[in-house]
């Protein structure tokens, strides 16, 4: 009788109401760290995200600097191009093949069990998301400065920066959907196939101008090609259009695919569960 | 009605299809606070859908699930659940405590995560991450973050199937200690011998429709002795007098089918009474195979003389 008095007083008496929710600040925070941490120790799946960008950037633009392919000021363009690159790749491959593995695993149903919001678990993988393009802005601008003697007023750093973190909420919606309706096994290879072609047709890699003219008229469909315009303003480059029209494209396209993610979500519960 | 009568959680006249596959067929269900029940039914009888719906992951084709209540696809009612799935990989690169940690975050009044590690038996692996962990051990972690938040009630899918012997022992003897302090817990398993061990109630499930709702006691009563099957002149009621007996089941085609304690004096005195007896078989009915009659024998039970 004692040792079970002691054991039942261990608990929360059962009467007591679980009115209150958990701290939502708390939630995010560990949910963050526990997803930072989880990073940190894959170097194997970060360091490729981060390079890659950087490796293009080194060896386009800044060995062939002004006499590359893009003319005059090509240290400048490609920094726009591949800082974009940088994070479209690691919000398709954080969502389109990382929440796919989670989801396929029963890791993420597990979680749905719990009180925590799905928002939570969502908005913490935005956020590394994030995390990953102001880092892939901060190695960029390093090799920009020192190897490719751009020189750019603080205020036009911070602003790509701020652009290219921001700009990666369409990305992850896209990886998301497609984590929604791809197999999980065939998810890497889908976001390659998808992310490359994209990539180019957006003028990542080169101005729209010089791309052929099948690409070209593709192009402005492109959120890659509207985030890459916004970039390209904010350290000084003309965008094609103005920022309110690039922006407002990118605002249209997030929230296409977030009316689209939910559809998806829905018929892969019915699904699946 | 008292607070100790209202279900924790209840399915009502709960059908449930994937796609044109049914899963569940009008099946309700009403689990008691603070009772140990075991769902216990072959792979595909439908035990991890009635997790599913319980838990608010699915919602029913036709019918009603609440939990606390409530409809379980809220969050409130989430707040004092506790749910082991049959998960295929939890992220490996974390530690036990940071996982422990980072559930216990989700619930309002999480237990001490020194409690945690006790009643999952993982005080000396708690620096350890997952993917060093063996199964068993792995399983005991998801126990573990089940258990984290202190919830009134616990769903168990299958809560045992990579563990050893010892891992075993030691996770039914966790799972006494909450039942002790009066969690109601729900675990799915294919084995009686589990059900046995720590359930007060066993819900036998299959093709989606309960077979038998009993304590362990009852459900091996029904399961010892052996099966006779013949067609006999006598009624029911007489061949319920016969030593023995303990169940008549009329089956289609003028046949019965007979649960005996004592086969030999049964059919010693069922071919005295009646020597016309025809097409007499004896079925063994060891506990596996009891289970497995009862699984196989959806039909018959609507004819329980």
């Amino acid at each position: 009788m004692s040792r079970e008095r002691a054991l039942a007083s261990d608990f929360l008496p059962l009467s007591a109401p679980a009115t209150c929710s958990a701290s939502l600040w708390r939630m995010c925070w560990m949910e963050g760290k526990c997803e930072f941490l989880k990073l940190l120790r894959t170097p194997h799946y970060a360091l490729p995200i981060l390079a890659l960008p950087v490796m293009f950037y080194l060896l386009f633009g800044v060995s062939f600097g002004a006499r590359g392919p893009t003319g005059s000021g090509g240290s400048e363009y490609l920094l726009a191009g591949y800082a974009v690159f940088g994070v479209v790749t690691a919000a398709l491959f954080a969502f389109g093949a990382g929440v796919a593995l989670e989801r396929a695993q029963g890791w993420l149903l597990l979680k749905r069990t719990t009180p925590m919001p799905v928002g939570v678990y969502l908005g913490m993988k935005v956020l590394s998301c994030m995390l990953f393009g102001a880092l892939i802005v901060v190695l960029l601008a390093t090799c920009a400065v020192v190897l490719g003697g751009v020189r750019l007023p603080i205020s036009a750093w911070l602003s790509l920066l701020g652009i290219i973190t921001v700009g990666s909420v369409p990305f992850c919606l896209f990886g998301l959907l497609i984590a929604l309706v791809v197999p999980p096994a065939g998810a890497p290879g889908i976001v390659n196939l998808i992310n490359l072609p994209l990539a180019f047709a957006g003028g990542l890699w080169m101005p729209v101008s010089a791309l052929p003219r099948l690409f070209q008229s593709m192009a402005p469909a492109l959120p890659q090609y509207h985030l890459a315009q916004l970039a390209l303003g904010a350290i000084g480059v003309p965008p094609a259009a103005s920022v309110a029209v690039h922006g407002a494209m990118l605002a249209l396209t997030s929230v296409v695919l977030g009316g689209a993610v939910v559809v998806a979500w829905r018929r892969a519960d019915a699904r699946d569960g | 009605m008292s607070s100790e009568s209202v279900p924790v959680a209840t399915l009502d006249e709960v059908s449930h299809r994937y796609g044109s596959v049914e899963a569940l067929s009008h099946l309700s269900l009403a689990l008691a606070p603070a009772q140990v029940t075991a769902l216990l039914g072959p792979n595909g009888a439908g035990k991890t859908t009635v997790v599913r719906l319980l838990t608010g992951l699915t919602r029913p084709t036709e019918g009603r699930a609440t939990l606390f209540g409530m409809n379980p696809q809220r969050p409130e009612p989430r707040r004092r659940l506790g749910v082991m799935l049959q998960v295929g990989r939890v992220p490996e690169t974390l530690t036990v405590r940071e996982h422990v940690q980072l559930f216990s975050s989700y619930y309002p009044a999480p237990l001490p995560l020194a409690r945690v590690l006790g009643l999952a038996g993982l005080e000396a692996l708690s620096e350890r991450r997952y993917g060093a962990l063996s199964g068993g051990e792995r399983q005991r972690v998801q126990f573990a973050l089940a258990i984290v938040g202190d919830p009134a009630l616990l769903f168990l899918d299958e809560p045992t199937v990579a563990m050893d012997v010892e891992s075993r022992r030691r996770f039914w003897s966790g799972i006494r200690e909450l039942a002790d302090a009066g969690r109601s817990i729900l675990l799915t398993t294919h084995q009686l011998e589990e059900a046995d061990a720590i359930a007060s109630r066993v819900v036998v499930l299959a093709r989606g429709r309960i077979l038998a709702d009993d304590t362990p006691a009852g459900i091996k009563q029904r399961a010892r002795g052996r099966k006779l099957r013949c067609h006999t002149r006598l009624s029911c009621a007489e061949l319920h007098g016969l030593p023995g007996v303990q169940q008549v089941i009329e089956q289609t085609g003028g046949a019965v089918s007979i649960h005996s304690l004592d086969s030999d004096r049964t059919v010693r005195a069922l071919l005295e009474r009646d020597a016309s007896v025809s097409q007499l078989e004896i079925h063994s009915a060891g506990l596996e195979e009891a289970f497995l009659a009862l699984t196989g024998a959806g039909e018959e039970q609507a004819h329980v003389a």
